[in-house]
């Protein structure tokens, strides 16, 4: 039973990022009806920009407590990645903006080897340790539980996120233009709103989102590499579809969900006798079965195709 | 003379056909480095308008391709490496005769199981449009990738190592024969009163269903035939090489058969023939600049798809129909 419970903690730890990544997936989806196929790859960028900026300005950093420490290297990140998601939609997707969607798709799939091959280049195709960021302690909480202490700064950056997201989606101009753009783009045009202006801010929002949660992850399993964006991406994905996509908050449930189950999986994999080799065919086999019998998501609305 | 030009195509294809025999006759004297390109080639036309059918023809965006590519190879390998032996004797012994008997059996077993994983996902196609259906065959595509790398390395498929041993069936005539096989089958399909019907479906689904199109039908079919052949082309792959691994069959090989669609431009056989020629001695030639391949291969797909989207031979009665948004 304790193992349950514990197994179920770490579930949720681990969906709090895959619901930071599934937002971007989402946002996007809400106001350019197609997905990012190289959403994963700014994750990948946004743990390797944590290495970089904690490189580069170690000695400032050693000197600050490891809180403050810990917001430089994520704000930097994400305001790096947030600028490169903005870049990737202007010179990428802009230019296809009247083409059909499948054309766009076919880029983002370019984007995304593009991006992990370059990184394989510039990083190099080995594992790099992440730095501590967040001391390696445990928390050692209720009747046997554990805890760490990274754990809990998920828990508690993805709370503080996801509340400044839904602030700014639900409080501002640009988010209203935002929902605007979402519910009917022409509509929104035609009402004065800047729809470049605001695509570039929604890719520019999940980029940073999804830098945050390259950190997180990246301080949960200390390792980075160009190609480790590819599976949380995809779990990510399907989260975003499993809430249903282009609902904010369907995306973190989602997100919860894939994680729980996920770690429910491959702690329990020799009990019900899977080899945990099929741990990377769950998260598909979970899209398939959403898209087979609800394709609309838990929380999505149904979209009939009009002529 | 009236005869010839009503039997052009299949005059087509026995030509290609005696050619190909002819060639496969010569190839001790081509250079082996060479003549294993253009196997290679061959095998590449094949995925390539195969996939074509699928994703240019009827419109439905599969990037699964080298999953079925993978079921075919894995299991034509195993028929002629576990049952070969027993074929053979059954025919007296190894010959010319009946190696190519193994190796037929051992095709049309992969390729038919290739075909029944398409007709796995060609059903749930039906539900889905666009991106989600491409999602789901990407999906498809690792679970097979999945499930054959959790083989046990000590049973027929070898888990994470893969199969080797398979004996060198795929020659000129048999790489070239079903390439030539192919592009008459799938030309001739799409180019009939029937495979109008797969031009309908990608140009408007609803339109095509409510003009009585059975559009479940069409792509049903595309992605049974499009499986098949893909199949077939894994079991050449199988026995040119002798090894395969489950690392071969994932979503990189995929994109490389897709990027050959794309460049051909969707829906043009010509195009697309050439454009497998042209990308696999492009990369031979970045082999000696392993890094820099998907690079070049990832920047081609997306200035493609700005600059010329229809491919760079498009097929040529599609630029006077207006097409609507």
């Amino acid at each position: 039973m304790d193992q349950f419970v514990q197994q179920l903690l770490n579930g949720l730890f681990l969906g709090a990022i895959y619901a930071l990544i599934a937002l971007g997936y989402t946002m996007v989806y809400g106001v350019l009806r197609f997905i990012n196929f190289a959403h994963g790859d700014v994750f990948m960028l946004g743990a390797f920009g944590g290495l970089y900026v904690h490189k580069a300005l170690a000695p400032l950093l050693n000197a600050l407590p490891w809180p403050l420490a810990l917001a430089v290297v994520m704000l930097a990140s994400m305001a790096i990645c947030a600028a490169l998601g903005i870049a990737i939609e202007y010179f990428a997707y802009r230019p296809l903006r009247t083409r059909p969607r499948l054309n766009v798709l076919i880029t983002a799939i370019g984007v995304s080897l593009f991006i992990e091959y370059t990184g394989q280049l510039v990083f190099g195709a080995t594992q790099q340790p992440f730095p501590a960021l967040i001391p390696r302690q445990n928390i050692s909480g209720l009747g046997g539980l554990t805890v760490t202490m990274t754990q809990v700064i998920v828990v508690v950056v993805t709370t503080a996120l996801l509340i400044g997201l839904r602030y700014i989606v639900m409080r501002t101009r640009l988010g209203l233009a935002m929902r605007a753009l979402s519910l009917n783009p022409t509509a929104a045009a035609l009402m004065g709103v800047n729809t470049s202006v605001v695509i570039s801010f929604t890719f520019g929002l999940g980029s940073a989102l999804a830098a945050a949660g390259g950190i997180l992850y990246a301080s949960l399993y200390p390792s980075v590499d160009p190609f480790m964006g590819i599976q949380p991406g995809i779990k990510a994905f399907v989260a975003a579809v499993l809430g249903g996509i282009g609902n904010i908050p369907g995306a973190a449930l989602g997100g919860m969900i894939i994680g729980v189950v996920e770690t429910l999986v491959t702690g329990y994999s020799q009990k019900l006798g899977i080899p945990s080799g099929y741990k990377e065919g769950v998260a598909f086999i979970i899209l398939i079965l959403i898209l087979l019998f609800k394709p609309s998501g838990l929380l999505g609305k149904v979209e009939r195709e009009k002529v | 003379m009236q005869l010839l030009l009503k039997y052009r195509t299949q005059a087509f294809l026995l030509l290609a056909l005696l050619v190909s025999f002819v060639v496969s006759q010569a190839s001790d004297n081509i250079d082996g480095y060479v003549l294993q390109i253009m196997l290679v080639a061959g095998i590449n036309i094949i995925l390539a308008v195969s996939l074509n059918l699928v994703n240019g023809h009827t419109g439905q965006f599969s990037l699964g391709h080298a999953g079925f590519m993978g079921v075919g190879a894995y299991m034509s390998a195993a028929v002629s490496v576990e049952m070969g032996p027993s074929i053979l004797g059954l025919l007296g012994g190894p010959s010319t005769l009946s190696h190519g008997v193994t190796f037929v059996i051992a095709l049309l077993v992969g390729g038919l199981c290739a075909a029944v994983c398409g007709w796995m996902v060609g059903v749930p196609s039906l539900r889905l449009r666009g991106d989600y259906l491409a999602i789901v065959t990407l999906g498809f595509n690792e679970i097979i990738r999945v499930v054959f790398q959790n083989t046990s390395s000590s049973g027929p498929f070898g888990g994470a190592l893969g199969m080797r041993g398979i004996p060198d069936y795929s020659t000129f005539f048999w790489v070239f024969g079903i390439a030539a096989i192919c592009i008459y089958v799938v030309a001739s399909m799409v180019n009939s009163t029937y495979g109008r019907g797969f031009l309908a479906v990608r140009d408007d689904e609803v339109a095509s269903e409510s003009m009585g199109v059975n559009t479940v039908r069409y792509k049903v079919v595309a992605f049974v035939l499009g499986a098949f052949f893909a199949g077939l082309a894994g079991g050449l792959y199988a026995h040119l090489f002798g090894a395969i691994d489950p690392k071969g069959f994932g979503f990189l090989k995929s994109v490389d058969i897709i990027i050959m669609v794309i460049l051909g431009g969707m829906g043009s056989t010509l195009g697309v023939v050439v454009a497998a020629i042209g990308l696999t001695a492009l990369n031979e030639q970045l082999r000696d600049a392993e890094k820099f391949r998907m690079i070049v291969f990832s920047i081609l797909l997306i200035v493609m798809m700005i600059v010329r989207p229809q491919g760079l031979l498009p097929v040529t009665f599609e630029k006077k129909r207006r097409k609507s948004a």
